[in-house]
C-alpha cells in the first residue's frame, strides 16, 4: 500500500509527513516525527503511557491510525512546558516525586493537563476517576494525586 | 498489522459506495477502540478500512417532540456531556461513563458498541430498556429493528452485507418514568463487567404503582438479553420488594452465562438476581423523581 500524505498541527507546529494506513499515531508520533516523549506501554488502550490531546480531547495514540489525525490538533508532552518553563504539573510532579521510573509520567502529564484545561477544582476523586485509564506499577498514585491537585493549585492562583 | 485502504467518505452515499466496493473484508472504523486492537492482535485482517467520523448521518445529536436521534459514530464523551441527555436519559449516562476511562470514552461509540457485539457490552442494556431502534441502511433501503434483536451472538448482528447502523433512535422518557444501568467489576473502574443489569419504569401520578416495566441483562448471555417475561411480572403491580424481588428471580433465570476467567455460572446467576433488583430500585427512584 502507498505511504498516504497527512498534515497536522503538532505542538503549535505545521507539519506534514507520510505514513502507512496501519502506522497509528503513536508509531508516527516516535517513528516518523521522532517525538520519543510519548511511550508505548500496552499498545492496546489500557495503559495511557501514549496520551496525546487531538483536538482537544485526550486520546491514547496506540488506538488511533496516523492516517485519522489528518487536519487535527496534536499536542504530545514535547509540547507541554512553554521553552524552558515547565508546566505547572511538571513542576509538581517533579517536586512532589510523582513518579519513580518516569515511563508512565509523558502520559499522566498530558491527561492530567487535559482535566485541569477543563476543570481547575477537581476533588480528589474526580483526579482519580480521570486517571484511571493511566497506570503507574512503581509509585502507587497518591503522589500523583497530590500533584495534580498542587499543580490546580497553582493554575487557580494564576488566574487570581 | 497487515495494510489496508484507508478511506474516509463524507456522506452516506459515499460510505455505502465504498462498503459495497470494498470487499467482504471492509470495516468500518468509528473510534478504533475495538477495531485497532482487533487488527492489532491478527483478529481482523479487513483489506479496506472505511472512516465513518466524517458522515454527518452518523454524527447527528439530535431531539424532537418524542424522539432522541443519536448518531451510531457519537462518542461517550460526547454523550455524557450533552444537558439533555443528562436530563432525559441517566441510564445511558451510568453506562458511557465506566466504559474504559477517559481516554477510551472521548473515542468510543455507542454505535460502535452495538456492531461488536460484545456479550459483556455496557450500554446494550441501556438501550434495550430505552427501547432504542437501530436504524440501518443498506443496499436494497433502510430499515429499523429494536436493539433486543440486533445482536444474535458474540461478535455476531443482524446487519446484512453491506448493511451499516447509521443511528438509534430512543423515544424520550413519558412522564414518572426512569431508567437504570449497574454492573459488576472486581475493580472500581477499567473492567469487563461480570454481570451488567439496566431497568426501565414507568408509575402511576401515585407513585405506588408500576404501569411497566424493562429489563435487560449482560455478559450472562452469548448476546445482551432483552427478559420479557419480566413485564408482565410488573405491569399493574404495586411497588413493592417482593415484586422486585419476583422480576429478579425471573431475570436469574433467563441468565444463561458460562463460566469463565471472569466469573462462574452460579456467580453469575447470582450477581444478576442482585443487579436487576438494584437496577430496578434505581428505575422507581429515578422516575419518582429522586436521584
Amino acid at each position: 500500500m502507498n505511504r498516504q500524505q497527512v498534515t497536522a498541527t503538532i505542538n503549535g507546529e505545521h507539519k506534514e509527513f507520510l505514513c502507512e494506513p496501519r502506522q497509528s499515531l503513536l508509531e508516527v508520533l516516535r517513528d516518523e516525527l521522532f517525538l520519543t516523549g510519548t511511550k508505548e506501554g500496552c499498545n492496546d488502550g489500557n495503559c495511557g503511557s501514549c496520551n496525546v490531546i487531538l483536538d482537544g480531547t485526550l486520546v491514547n495514540a496506540c488506538c488511533i491510525f496516523g492516517v485519522e489525525a489528518s487536519g487535527g490538533h496534536i499536542t504530545t508532552i514535547e509540547g507541554l512546558s512553554k521553552g524552558n518553563e515547565l508546566h505547572p504539573l511538571q513542576q509538581t510532579f517533579l517536586e512532589g516525586t510523582g513518579m519513580q521510573c518516569g515511563f508512565c509520567t509523558p502520559g499522566f502529564l498530558i491527561a492530567a493537563s487535559a482535566l485541569l484545561d477543563e476543570n481547575t477544582e477537581p476533588t480528589e476523586e474526580e483526579i482519580r476517576h480521570w486517571l484511571v485509564g493511566n497506570l503507574c506499577r512503581c509509585t502507587g498514585y497518591d503522589k500523583i494525586v497530590k500533584a495534580v491537585q498542587d499543580a490546580a493549585l497553582i493554575l487557580r492562583e494564576r488566574a487570581l | 498489522m497487515r495494510n489496508f485502504d484507508y478511506k474516509l467518505p463524507t456522506s452516506l452515499n459515499e460510505l455505502t459506495d465504498m462498503l459495497s466496493h470494498g470487499g467482504h473484508t471492509a470495516r468500518l472504523l468509528a473510534g478504533g477502540t475495538d477495531l485497532v486492537v482487533a487488527m492489532r492482535g491478527g483478529r481482523m485482517t479487513p483489506e479496506v478500512v472505511i472512516d465513518t467520523k466524517h458522515v454527518e448521518e452518523l454524527n447527528e445529536l439530535s431531539f424532537n417532540d418524542h424522539t432522541m436521534i443519536l448518531g451510531a459514530s457519537v462518542t461517550c464523551r460526547k454523550v455524557c456531556r450533552n444537558p439533555q441527555i443528562v436530563k432525559h436519559f441517566p441510564a445511558l449516562i451510568d453506562c458511557a461513563t465506566l466504559i474504559g476511562g477517559t481516554q477510551i470514552q472521548n473515542r468510543a461509540t455507542l454505535g460502535g458498541n452495538l456492531c461488536n457485539a460484545a456479550p459483556s457490552a455496557d450500554t446494550i442494556p441501556a438501550l434495550i430498556v430505552l427501547k432504542a431502534q437501530a436504524n440501518i441502511c443498506g443496499p436494497h433501503g433502510s430499515r429499523q429493528v429494536p436493539v433486543e434483536i440486533f445482536c444474535t451472538g458474540p461478535g455476531q448482528t443482524i446487519l446484512e452485507r453491506n448493511e451499516i447502523l447509521v443511528s438509534f433512535s430512543i423515544p424520550l422518557p413519558r412522564e414518572h418514568e426512569g431508567a437504570f444501568f449497574i454492573r459488576f467489576i472486581p475493580r472500581n473502574d477499567m473492567d469487563i463487567a461480570i454481570a451488567n443489569a439496566a431497568a426501565s419504569i414507568v408509575i402511576d401520578s401515585s407513585g405506588e404503582t408500576i404501569i411497566e416495566g424493562r429489563v435487560a441483562i449482560g455478559a450472562v448471555a452469548p448476546t445482551p438479553l432483552y427478559v420479557s417475561d419480566v413485564e408482565p411480572v410488573l405491569s399493574g403491580r404495586p411497588i413493592a420488594d417482593d415484586v422486585i424481588a419476583q422480576a429478579a428471580d425471573i431475570a436469574r433465570q433467563a441468565a444463561r452465562p458460562i463460566t469463565d476467567m471472569r466469573g462462574t455460572v452460579d456467580q453469575r446467576k447470582h450477581l444478576t438476581e442482585v443487579l436487576v433488583r438494584r437496577a430496578l430500585n434505581g428505575a422507581v427512584n429515578r422516575a419518582r423523581g429522586n436521584d
